[in-house]
């Protein structure tokens, strides 16, 4: 399956998704649990580390197939409870369900954790589940390896 | 006393780095009126002439300000009020 379509621009930087293998699992099973709709939520971590520790499935507000977008409130109370906790989003997932594990347009357009690793998931395939990372800066979408950690 | 804002990490670079800033007002269009004197550039990332932006949250204490009047949503001195990026996107 191929790199990013539609010429989008493509910038290796050296940077790199490093997540332990439970929480690769969770995301994966959520994504699974959710098809066809799309899957999205959070792995939070302390900040400043990089590093995932807790998964946080989140309310697609929106329900569908083709677009997500966290529950507002839902959102506000996981953002709190990551500040008290001195936590950040680390990685902010969500899934495909029929396109490939590639930020969309869409997706580009309302990045907006510049510090996030987004995670993209399609489960377009009913077996084979395609996981893979992106920074997105300012319109620019750089992918990265992902290590899973046993 | 002020109205204290905290601002999401997207957008200090219009407050010099500050997570929260302070501001008066009576409506929170009076309050980000108010922000743009000493943060220029804030204003027009949460409000369009539509009214807020469509994926800027925006809470007066811990409640989304689209279940309460908007930008005429009255504020006051002790309140705090939280500005933060919707996450969306999708396949589509």
């Amino acid at each position: 399956m191929g790199g990013p379509g539609g010429g989008l621009g493509w910038v290796v930087s050296g940077i790199m998704l490093r997540i332990p293998r439970e929480l690769y699992d969770k995301i994966v099973a959520h994504a699974r649990q959710d098809h066809p709709d799309e899957a999205c939520g959070v792995l939070a971590g302390p900040a400043g580390t990089d590093r995932p520790e807790r998964f946080i499935a989140m309310t697609n507000a929106e329900r569908s197939p083709t677009f997500y977008r966290f529950d507002s409130a839902e959102q506000f109370r996981v953002w709190q409870d990551m500040d008290d906790k001195g936590e950040e989003p680390v990685v902010i997932y969500h899934s495909h369900t029929a396109t490939e594990a590639y930020p969309s347009r869409t997706d580009i357009s309302y990045a907006s954790e510049p510090g996030a690793h987004y995670v993209l998931v399609s489960t377009r395939d009913s077996e084979a589940t395609e996981f893979r990372s992106y920074r997105i800066l300012d319109g620019v979408v750089s992918e990265e390896p992902v290590t899973v950690a046993e | 006393m002020a109205i204290e804002v905290r601002i999401p990490t997207i957008l200090r670079t219009y407050t010099d780095g500050a997570k929260q800033v302070e501001g008066t007002g009576s409506t929170l269009a009076e309050l980000f009126t108010d922000l743009e004197q000493r943060h220029g550039g804030l204003q027009a990332r949460l409000i369009d002439q539509g009214g807020l932006r469509r994926f800027v949250n925006v809470y007066l204490n811990d409640e989304d300000v689209r279940f309460l009047a908007g930008l005429e949503t009255p504020v006051k001195d002790g309140d705090t009020v939280t500005v933060l990026p919707a996450v969306a996107g999708g396949a589509r």
